[in-house]
């Protein structure tokens, strides 16, 4: 079974932009893919479309079994909460602690308290931050706070990960143990969408790689 | 056939540590529900309580607008007990022609008494408006002018409607007597009171809605500037995928909030103010009535009171929520 399918989707947003044209492709179960491309030529669109932050112009996009153009604004939320998506700005909110921040998803899902601490400390150490738990995450560096952003995506174990550049502010190190963490993630079982513009990076990583150009896709690499 | 078997029991299992380990149980998502609530309520609270300054701020405007109308229907409502207790029953005056004979008007007097449409009547004959007239007035010298006495016999009669077209059809209908020389309904000031009241019960009503509707302002405006500065918090939640009606709830319950804290604040203020007015008006009425107590906010007054603040906080935090939260959409 397909985790992603887009049929011939476009988009073409309101200012006449045509960000996303014609486009087929299939992510399967289990499967870890890159989305590259240059900035503008689609990458975010195509994220957005599945996250249903932006609704196609034309075509369809399946996610699993669900025809995402069948789905209604009411739905939205609970079809987001299947999804765990990483940001290049990480979107982490600073008023609340690590643990806070992580334990978002869960709250807003209705987890049982304790069975949300136990999945937060979970998810926590396995991006290897569980001393930090009880700090603001102002006060941890980039690559700890993308870590978090991480763990908060992955803390209601979703069945599809989205990540949008998330090597984009770190060190070439740095952004390697973050590529493979997601690699841990997929070998459990989590089908993974990761764009990213670190050519460099993602041919190291020998998996498929999906690349946009003007909206269209231009090469499709295993 | 061992393998089959194995296979079968695998993927049996395999949904085991997949989908059914994630799903959350409704009995949880009931009690999640509540616990929600109970949490966001006091997170809102907290959050009044974290800016002081600026809340007591508010909460002084909100306190204002409520306290001003409750002031004034309590003031009416004690006006209104005032005048309960005063004569205010509308009075009919029968002046009697001057040739009837004492007999006559005596019988006439009677006659009066057998109706049921009078709840009282009381004669004044020649003589004694005669006397009265000598006592009270300064004038009884004139009176000697006269070889005879010029004064009508007067019967004063309470009637038992008080409605002012009923009033003048009795007035009309016992004026057509013979016996009657002019009859007078003795209720300018009863009529003049009750416009005053109702001018006044008008004016409190039209002052209470537009002071509401500065409350509805006051706290769709704040919660606007609460919603603003909480923007990140709305768009990571939504994208994690809270409903709107979660991202909503918080600020719903800081109207509530300033909805009751208003209330009890204007409580006080009105309290305060009755307080105030409660020793000179005790001290006028006095002078008419014995033993008359000012009223305060009573129960009944102070609920609805209360009632009213949290619906106009609510409605103010409602529509402001409405108006602002749907622009904010990640993306």
């Amino acid at each position: 079974m397909s985790a992603i399918r887009f049929s011939n989707v476009g988009k073409r947003y309101p200012n006449g932009h045509e960000a996303l044209v014609g486009l087929d492709f299939a992510l399967e179960s289990g499967e870890l893919a890159f989305l590259t491309g240059h900035s503008g030529a689609g990458k975010s669109t195509l994220l957005k479309l599945i996250m249903l932050m932006e609704r196609p112009s034309r075509g369809e996009v399946w996610v699993g079994e669900q025809n995402l153009s069948r789905l209604s604004r009411a739905q939205i939320p609970l079809h987001r909460r299947h999804i765990g998506v990483v940001f290049q700005n990480h979107q982490l909110l600073f008023d609340r602690t690590v643990f806070d921040n992580v334990a978002l998803p869960l709250q807003i899902s209705g987890y049982d308290p304790v069975d949300a601490a136990r999945r937060v400390r979970a998810a926590l150490d396995k991006v290897g931050l569980l001393a930090r738990e009880k700090l603001n995450p102002v006060t941890l560096s980039s690559g700890e706070q993308q870590r978090v952003g991480i763990a908060r995506a992955i803390v209601h174990k979703p069945r599809l990960l989205l990540a949008d550049e998330p090597t984009g502010n770190l060190d070439p190190e740095l952004s390697e143990d973050i590529m493979h963490l997601f690699e841990q993630f997929n070998r459990i079982g989590t089908t993974v969408l990761i764009a990213s513009h670190d050519l460099s990076l993602i041919n190291r990583l020998r998996h498929r790689v999906l690349t946009l150009q003007g909206g269209r896709l231009v090469a499709d690499s295993h | 056939m061992n393998k089959a078997h194995d296979n079968r029991k695998a993927r049996q299992a395999a949904p085991k540590r997949g989908a059914v380990q994630h799903r959350v149980r409704l009995q949880d998502r009931g009690r999640s529900w509540l616990r929600h609530h109970i949490e966001v309520a006091l997170k809102a609270l907290g959050r009044l309580w974290s800016t002081p300054l600026a809340s007591l701020m508010t909460l002084a405007v909100l306190a204002i607008a409520l306290a001003l109308p409750s002031f004034i229907f309590t003031a009416l409502k004690n006006v209104d007990q005032l005048t309960l207790g005063l004569d205010t029953e509308p009075h009919l005056s029968l002046y009697l022609n001057t040739d009837l004979s004492d007999a006559r008007i005596d019988n006439f007097s009677r006659e009066l008494l057998l109706r049921d449409d009078l709840l009282s009547v009381e004669l004044i004959s020649r003589d004694k408006g005669l006397a009265d007239f000598r006592a009270h007035t300064r004038f009884g010298d004139l009176l000697d002018f006269f070889e005879t006495n010029p004064l009508p016999a007067v019967i004063t009669l309470i009637p038992r409607q008080h409605e002012p077209q009923q009033l003048a059809a009795l007035q009309q209908q016992l004026a057509a007597l013979p016996e009657v020389d002019e009859a007078r309904v003795d209720l300018e000031w009863v009529r003049r009171l009750a416009a005053f009241m109702a001018l006044a019960e008008r004016g409190a009503w039209v002052l209470g809605a537009l002071l509401g509707l500065t409350v509805l302002l006051v706290v769709g405006n704040t919660v606007r500037m609460t919603i603003e500065s909480r923007r990140d918090e709305i768009v990571v939640s939504k994208l994690v995928g809270a409903t709107d009606a979660w991202v909503r709830r918080p600020f719903l319950y800081s109207g509530i909030w300033f909805g009751i804290f208003g209330a009890a604040l204007a409580w006080l203020l009105a309290q305060l103010a009755l307080a105030l007015i409660a020793e000179p008006v005790q001290a006028l009425a006095a002078l008419y009535l014995n033993g008359y107590q000012v009223h305060g906010l009573g129960v009944m007054e102070s609920l609805a009171l209360l009632g009213a603040g949290v619906l106009l906080g609510l409605l103010g935090a409602w529509i402001a929520v409405g108006r602002h939260l749907r622009d904010i959409e990640p993306g």
